[in-house]
């Protein structure tokens, strides 16, 4: 017969043994999950979801329905307001349709007086808000009419980002060199600090500003059997890796959503998604490069980031977890302002650096 | 009802005296510690705690170890600004780095890979002073060496991993990082940048050594177990004197897959198959960006990777059709 003492110490061991369990697979997802078949059936070629995160991010990522629509004849927005420099073409009905929209997806309380300073006419440019309006509303006619190869005819609107804040909820900053660095010890290299998601794992930190905003070279596989030449490092394939695991993040995807991952690198039997994740990473570089870096006199201290830089954009602003932001909802068709080609002036800034590039 | 051996594997623990070990020769220090017996120990192993035997190798190889793990760790603390609270949330991505490219083969500032070579070179030394250690107790027990010798197998993929591949590449850069999940990212980028490690034939065999050896030591642990009521735990007189243990034993691997290893025989099988495993192993990483760039292709190319039916429409890499945008 067993002791009460020696009852209890066993009890007591399997506490401590489940606590133990417990605490290991306290970062684990619970089984179990759905898997979708991918590619060729054996190969591992497959998307792993969770339906329980699945729901709630269905909810979270929901379109607002549109206003109601509006005669697009009438005087224009340019004849009838002063200052006009993007939406002029626009009838009055359209215009005033479109400001009460874009103030219900970017600044739902403060409504008008966000971007227009109360007290003075709708023309002055006193807050900063409004000039960088004027600016995001060339950025998106620009996305939705030259960027197709990356939004389809689907597009984005304000809300795409914005989401009923002011600030999209996911940007990204540079990141300051550790102080560490410049010490007898403990410089970081760059990496292997628990930030993020948790996703990254200790992959280098500043790995968007590298791609999204420079236009480093994100390929480090060589393309023949044996050396020829190709000297990226394993450091440099870490860059690459934490950009594509931030992508995978943003979208809410696996790695087999763009790869074949016999072999990351080649494109012979990649899926189609990966030339439409192509053009979007030279979309986000375009966006950071030539509408949100420019805008840095423009926003006040108290909106930067700890190296002084504008909040950036990445996969993850768009899309915010899902494979198709808003689950490709049909938004922007619905909004005529947004959908047009920038006026010439506009254009012009963008293509003239992305020839440079 | 059949009368068996009295089994040895017993809960029952006899505790008497303990005991010194066998007298050493000239040349030898003399054994450290008083022994104590533990009874948790007893019941996974052997009760009596120590003697140690530490001698010149052993304490050489611990202050070499020591120094190494105090310069990595010291490290990781000051990567987190010496707070102790994020140095336990954060120990798991803390890491210490090998130099960056830039440096190549040369000696970079202490700062900037400096602490991670002379972490290195410690670590290193450390682990060939306790090769050395294990070669001459082996020896001054009368034994055969070849416990030494598998360390070395572990220490050969140690040496290709963070001294010899790097050297043959250039770079102290393509060395592993000292750190938790540091180290495990480093691998699976050393699989990306590589075309894929899977197609490299010598980590297919070194796969199959590592997963060959547990299968291995599952069928003889459960083959002892199952016969030790015949006296089967005692292998080493079974392999002398055959009894019917190692009958039964021998006849139930025939009688289920025809053939069966013996009393001696499957101790070399497990040694090989544990020992072929890092040496396998180092062999593919030693192979890789010296004389394979990508296995992916290298594969295709002899024919070892197959191609699939296309599922999907064919892709181009776009930055061949649009000129100007890489």
């Amino acid at each position: 017969m067993m002791s009460s003492a020696r009852r209890m110490s066993r009890g007591l061991a399997t506490v401590s043994a489940v606590l133990a369990a417990a605490l290991l697979l306290a970062g684990c997802e619970r089984p179990p999950v759905d898997v979708v078949q991918r590619g060729f059936r054996g190969t591992g070629m497959e998307l792993v979801y969770n339906p329980r995160t699945l729901v709630p991010q269905t909810y979270q990522n929901v379109a607002p329905d549109a206003l109601p629509a509006v005669p697009a004849e009438g005087p224009k927005a340019k004849d009838v307001y002063k200052n006009v420099q993007v939406l002029g073409d626009l009838s009055v009905a359209e215009f005033n349709r479109t400001m009460v929209a874009i103030s219900s997806w970017i600044a739902p309380t403060q409504q008008c007086t966000f971007c227009h300073a109360a007290g003075e006419g709708f023309e002055s440019d006193t807050l900063y808000q409004k000039v960088v309006a004027r600016r995001m509303l060339q950025m998106t006619q620009a996305i939705n009419s030259q960027w197709n190869a990356h939004v389809g005819s689907t597009g984005v609107t304000c809300y795409t980002c914005h989401r009923g804040q002011a600030n999209p909820p996911q940007v990204w900053f540079r990141q300051p060199q550790s102080p560490q660095a410049a010490r007898i010890m403990g410089d970081d290299a760059g990496q292997n600090k628990a930030v993020g998601t948790g996703l990254t794992g200790s992959l280098p930190y500043n790995a968007l500003a590298e791609y999204l905003l420079e236009g480093q070279n994100i390929r480090v596989n060589g393309t023949t059997a044996l050396p020829t030449g190709n000297r990226q490092s394993i450091k440099q394939a870490e860059f690459t890796y934490s950009l594509m695991v931030h992508m995978s993040d943003g979208l809410g995807v696996n790695c087999t959503y763009c790869h074949n991952t016999q072999n990351f690198g080649k494109w012979e039997g990649s899926p189609p998604q990966r030339t439409t994740a192509w053009h979007g990473i030279r979309m986000a570089r375009e966006i950071n490069s030539t509408y949100i870096e420019p805008l840095h006199p423009v926003f006040p201290a108290s909106e930067k980031g700890a190296l002084g830089d504008v909040a950036k954009v990445s996969c993850g602003t768009c899309h915010q977890g899902a494979y198709k932001p808003l689950y490709g909802a049909q938004m922007a068709r619905d909004y005529p302002g947004l959908v047009r080609a920038p006026a010439a002036s506009a254009a012009a800034a963008p293509r003239a650096r992305q020839a440079a590039r | 009802m059949n009368t068996y051996y009295q089994n040895l594997f017993t809960q029952v623990q006899p505790t008497g005296p303990v005991t010194m070990g066998v007298p050493l020769g000239r040349g030898n220090d003399p054994r450290t510690g008083q022994p104590l017996l533990l009874h948790i120990l007893g019941r996974i192993g052997n009760a009596q705690i120590g003697p140690i035997y530490l001698g010149g190798w052993g304490i050489a190889s611990l202050l070499c170890g020591l120094l190494a793990f105090w310069i990595i760790g010291f490290n990781m603390l000051a990567s987190v600004n010496l707070d102790p609270i994020q140095f336990v949330r954060q120990l798991f991505w803390l890491a210490l780095e090998p130099p960056a490219p830039q440096y190549g083969l040369s000696l970079p500032p202490l700062n900037q890979g400096g602490w991670w070579l002379i972490a290195g070179f410690f670590l290193t030394l450390s682990l060939l002073l306790w090769w050395v250690r294990m070669y001459t107790r082996a020896r001054a027990l009368g034994m055969g060496t070849h416990i030494a010798w598998a360390f070395a197998a572990a220490i050969w993929l140690y040496l290709v991993l963070g001294f010899i591949r790097p050297v043959l590449m250039g770079c102290w850069c393509e060395a592993v990082p000292f750190g938790i999940f540091p180290h495990l990212d480093w691998t699976a980028a050393f699989s990306l940048r590589y075309g894929n490690l899977f197609y490299n034939p010598f980590h297919a065999l070194s796969i199959v050594f590592l997963y060959g050896s547990t299968l291995l030591f599952a069928m003889h642990g459960a083959t002892i177990l199952a016969v030790t009521r015949y006296g089967g735990e005692r292998e080493i007189e079974q392999i002398v004197d055959r009894g019917t243990a190692s009958e039964r034993a021998a006849l139930f691997w025939r009688w289920t897959m025809g053939f069966n290893a013996t009393m001696e025989s499957i101790h070399r099988w497990a040694w090989w198959f544990a020992v072929l495993c890092p040496l396998a192993g180092g062999i593919g990483i030693l192979l890789t960006g010296t004389v394979v760039d990508n296995w992916y292709l290298w594969a295709v190319k002899h024919g070892v990777a197959p191609s699939y039916p296309a599922v999907f429409p064919p892709s181009v890499d776009p930055a061949t059709m649009i000129q100007g945008v890489k």
